[in-house]
């Protein structure tokens, strides 16, 4: 049986799934009901100088009757004083005491940061993460991303956390910056035990195309937001993945962004995170979904034979590589199954309109699957992407697998295209339709 | 004040017939949309007989363009609020729904067609606008789908139109034929109203064209006529006792039950013969109306129906019994029906044959004749030139409309012999074409 116990930075906890901090972790009370439920950890929402908050809040991207596909908010941290959150702490980790109770913080004088780590501490706390990422509101005070943006600021902040802190330090970076492992760098060299990330992305979610005025609506106007939810995962796993493969960084990760499910989990795992964190998921169906989670992950860890979460951290990681290291070489076509295709066409506008006419209609107007024109197919996965039905387009490999021949090996030997009109033209392989063309019926 | 014992009947009959495919709300109507794939050539808009675009429309109602979905509905069906009611869907759009072939349930296209043109109905919207006058007129006999549609072609080309219709109602058999559990009187008869709102053609009523002289008095007046006269009265059987009283046709039956709703108490048993459509409506109205037992009798086996396989087990439902390889030989009763002799059938090298000595009675206390409509074969024989089938279905040119007359179009149930709204709605829009194409080459 797999055994999801983890120990992240030094920081114990009977399952890797913790609440991210926020609206979730609120109150010793939400925390309570969490980790009666199997949640493994928590961070508490940030904790600081009270703030006030606005009404309203938040904003949301639908798709296509999906509902909150992506999130965005206007908050700010905790409103709650310091004293009560403390004292709730306090009580959760008398009644919790193998789970993982993490404090964020963020404050802004070197007095208030190591006075503010000394209370977490003295509250039971057993890890403490910096708030270096809120997008809004706190950062126009000289807190949260634009502290998160300038990894000197964040690495002199971090110095004086670490000159008092006697437990684990998790630094928590925004990805609101172009090249994340500075961040991560600047978090390392200043001694932090761990990172977290991402958090949220700065974002205006939508426009009320009526009032003028963009989401959420406070009375006439807005302001910009934090963008987070399973439309940002990709962003934040291509974080995780710098980040873990960084030789400067080398910290344990903690993976946060849209993960919503036990498949969104391992995915994050495989590319170095070893604990996990989730707001908008839980804001969404309520802590429940922990159930989902626990469950499929150890499915997932048995049927891959992984006694502990360690065995995988990281095991994508080596397959990730710089685009000119991937083989030229390799080759697949769409084929298309038969019995499986319902006619919908998509396949085929979408490959004739967005991308290679190389799939074609048939001549028999009653047989209304599509057919895959293989000289044309340069093997893209668009129609397999598209279509609705389970694995009936599949991708199938044509080439031999003997030959291995990348793009760096190409400019090595002088064997790339160097001027604009050049024969080794990528796009010479494969047929492309002349423009009258178009007008052919 | 003494309470009205009788309220409004047309609410009562809405009361007792409650809609097998209601109104959307918003969130089901969003949500159902969200599932459509946006097919490229969608098999579901191939299989509508007014080719709407539907994946377009869908797209549209999705995406908050409510109006713009009804615009896309009404460009191509002029009936699209009752279409989207009264299809057999089954057996076309939603039967194509790429869907269906992974057992996935079929997108609801007539209810989301229903969704965005009620919607346009209701708020009053004005999308079609009619150019002015081109001094050319047309005389449209019947208000049926066929003849609304084909106004409301010819309008939106500036010809001026005339519609006489028989009745004091439009919209034909969708009114007084199509069971009330389809679509309510009101919505038929709104849409009718949106349509001459929109497209300002004028309707007579209670003008019933029969006679010669109307008939040349039509020709000298107007440029072209249209004929959407559909159906006549049901058809007789042809067997001894079909005059008592209580044995009527199921056209009749059903507009009496739509129009002046159930004066008196519903006959306990009932026997409808025939095994169309129009069968299994007149049986589901019956039992909904309170008959304890109805049986549809049909001369051949329960493979042999006309009716849809959805139609039959919609009858089912309500709790109607079929009856097969039995025909009728007699009416019994005195002067009120009382019952039916039968005589079994059987089906014999293709052919099929009365059992001899195999005769029953069946009581009943009436008995609904469902076995076709008469053809409005006078009327059409007294203008010159127009063309008969030999089962008195009006001879058109397919892609026109026109008849052998090369003045007279006609379209709709008169030409098809009895279909659906939909393809009266077609043909009448496709006679609208053929009219003006035959108006401007001809220059008159
Ligand atoms: C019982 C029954 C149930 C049906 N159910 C459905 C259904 O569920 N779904 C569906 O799609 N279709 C259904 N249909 C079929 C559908 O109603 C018809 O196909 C459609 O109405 C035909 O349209 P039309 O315009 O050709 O003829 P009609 O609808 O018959 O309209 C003809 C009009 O012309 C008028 N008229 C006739 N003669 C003259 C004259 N000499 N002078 C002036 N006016 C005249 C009539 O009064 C009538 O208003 C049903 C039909 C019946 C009988
Ligand atoms: C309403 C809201 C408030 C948040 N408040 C905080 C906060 O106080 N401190 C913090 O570090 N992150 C905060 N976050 C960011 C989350 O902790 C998390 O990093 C981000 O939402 C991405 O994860 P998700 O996709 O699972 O939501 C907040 C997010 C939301 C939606
Ligand atoms: S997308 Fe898939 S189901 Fe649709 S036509 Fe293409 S192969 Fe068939
Ligand atoms: S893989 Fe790309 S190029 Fe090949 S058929 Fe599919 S869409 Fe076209
Ligand atoms: S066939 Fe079905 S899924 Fe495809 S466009 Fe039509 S309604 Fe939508």
């Amino acid at each position: 049986m797999a055994n999801l116990e983890i120990n992240f930075a030094g920081i114990k906890s009977p399952n890797p799934f913790w609440l991210a901090s926020g609206p979730p972790t609120n109150s010793g009370y939400q925390i309570m009901k969490a980790f009666e439920q199997g949640w493994g950890g928590a961070v508490w929402k940030t904790l600081g100088v009270p703030v006030v908050n606005v009404s309203s809040r938040y904003g949301a991207i639908n798709h296509r009757g999906n509902k909150v596909v992506g999130f965005n908010n206007i908050e700010l941290i905790t409103d709650r004083r310091l004293c009560d959150n403390l004292r709730e702490m306090e009580e959760v980790k008398k009644y919790f005491p193998k789970h993982a109770v993490i404090a964020s913080l963020m404050v802004q004088t070197k007095k208030e940061w190591q006075q503010i780590v000394r209370d977490a501490q003295n509250a039971g706390a057993d890890g403490i993460e910096l708030n270096f990422g809120c997008p809004h509101g706190m950062c126009e005070r000289g807190m949260g991303s634009a502290v998160g943006q300038e990894p000197e600021v964040l690495e002199t902040i971090a110095r004086w956390v670490m000159e008092v802190a006697t437990i684990p330090v998790i630094v928590k970076l925004t990805p609101n910056i172009s090249d994340i492992t500075e961040p991560a760098q600047a978090a390392r060299r200043a001694g932090a035990n761990a990172i977290s990330l991402i958090n949220t992305i700065q974002s205006l979610v939508g426009v009320d195309i009526d009032k003028f005025v963009t989401y959420p609506i406070v009375e006439n106007h807005s302001s910009n937001g934090g963008y987070c939810g399973p439309a940002v995962k990709p962003i934040a796993l291509n974080m995780v993945k710098n980040c873990s493969q960084h030789p400067l960084v080398q910290l344990p990760i903690s993976g946060i962004g849209g993960i919503e499910n036990w498949r969104d989990a391992v995915e994050f795992i495989l590319l170095g995170a070893s604990s996990l964190q989730v707001c908008t998921a839980v804001m969404h169906y309520g802590f429940g979904i922990i159930r989902d989670m626990t469950s499929g992950l150890e499915q997932y860890m048995d049927s891959h034979g992984f006694a502990t979460i360690d065995q995988f951290v990281g095991k994508a990681l080596p397959n990730v590589k710089p685009w000119e290291e991937l083989n030229l070489k390799y080759s697949v076509k769409a084929s298309i199954d038969e019995e499986k295709c319902i006619g919908c066409q998509l396949c085929y506008i979408a490959c004739e309109d967005g991308a290679h006419q190389a799939i074609d209609l048939n001549e028999d107007k009653n047989n209304r699957t599509p057919r895959i024109n293989e000289d044309n197919c340069v093997g893209c996965n668009l129609c397999s992407l598209i279509c609705p039905v389970e694995n009936c387009i599949t991708m199938v490999r044509k080439d031999d697998g003997k030959q291995h021949l990348t793009w760096k090996q190409r400019t090595d030997s002088n064997n790339v295209p160097t001027t604009f009109n050049d024969e080794l033209a990528g796009g010479l392989s494969h047929e492309v339709r002349k423009p009258m063309d178009a007008f052919k019926k | 004040m003494a309470e009205s014992k009788n309220p409004n009947p047309m609410q009562d009959i809405e009361r007792r017939f409650p809609q097998i495919k209601p109104l959307m709300n918003n969130s089901e109507a969003y949500y159902e949309s969200s599932r459509c794939l946006f097919c490229y050539n969608a098999p579901c808009m191939l299989a509508c007989p007014t080719s709407i675009d539907i994946p377009l429309f869908i797209r549209q109602i999705n995406n908050g363009n409510l109006t713009g979905a009804a615009k896309t509905i009404y460009q191509s069906n002029y009936l699209g609020n009752t279409c989207g009611k009264v299809c057999p869907t089954e057996v076309l759009c939603e039967g194509a729904c790429v869907f269906t072939k992974v057992n996935i349930k079929a997108l609801e296209i007539g209810r989301l067609q229903n969704f965005a043109t009620d919607n346009a109905i209701t708020t009053h919207q004005k999308f079609f606008e009619t150019p002015e006058s081109n001094g050319k007129s047309v005389a449209v006999i019947g208000a049926g789908p066929a003849g609304i549609s084909c106004a409301c072609e010819l309008r939106s080309a500036g010809y001026t139109v005339d519609i006489y219709e028989a009745k004091n109602n439009p919209s034909g058999l969708a009114l007084h034929g199509v069971a009330p559990y389809k679509i309510t009187n009101r919505e038929a008869l709104m849409e009718v109203e949106f349509l001459r709102e929109q497209f300002g053609f004028n309707i007579f009523y209670n003008k019933r064209i029969v006679t010669k002289e109307e008939l040349d008095a039509l020709d000298a007046r107007y440029d072209a006529v249209f004929l959407g006269i559909g159906l006549g009265n049901s058809a007789e059987i042809k067997i001894k006792g079909e005059e008592k009283l209580n044995c009527v046709g199921a056209t009749e039956f059903i507009e009496q039950i739509k129009t002046c709703p159930v004066e008196k108490p519903m006959a306990k048993k009932v026997i409808v013969l025939g095994g169309g459509n129009t069968a299994m409506d007149a049986a589901s109205e019956s039992a909904r109306l309170g008959a304890e037992k109805v049986i549809v009798a049909y001369r051949r086996a329960k493979s042999e129906m006309k009716a849809y396989y959805f139609e039959y087990d919609l009858a089912q439902v309500t709790g109607v019994e079929g009856l097969f390889n039995v025909a009728p030989i007699e009416i019994m009763g005195k002067n009120e029906v009382a019952g039916v002799k039968f005589i079994r059938t059987e089906t014999v090298d293709g052919k099929l044959r009365n059992i001899p000595g195999s005769e029953f009675v069946l009581e009943c206390g009436l008995v609904i004749k469902a076995t076709g409509q008469l053809k409005q074969t006078s009327v059409i024989a007294k203008v010159k030139g127009i063309d008969m089938d030999e089962i008195g279905r009006i001879s058109v040119n397919l892609e026109t409309g026109q008849t052998g007359n090369p003045k007279y179009f006609a379209g709709g149930d008169a030409v098809n012999g009895g279909a659906e709204v939909v393809n009266a709605t077609a043909a009448g829009k496709l006679a609208g074409k053929g009219i003006q194409e035959f108006l401007s080459k001809s220059g008159q």
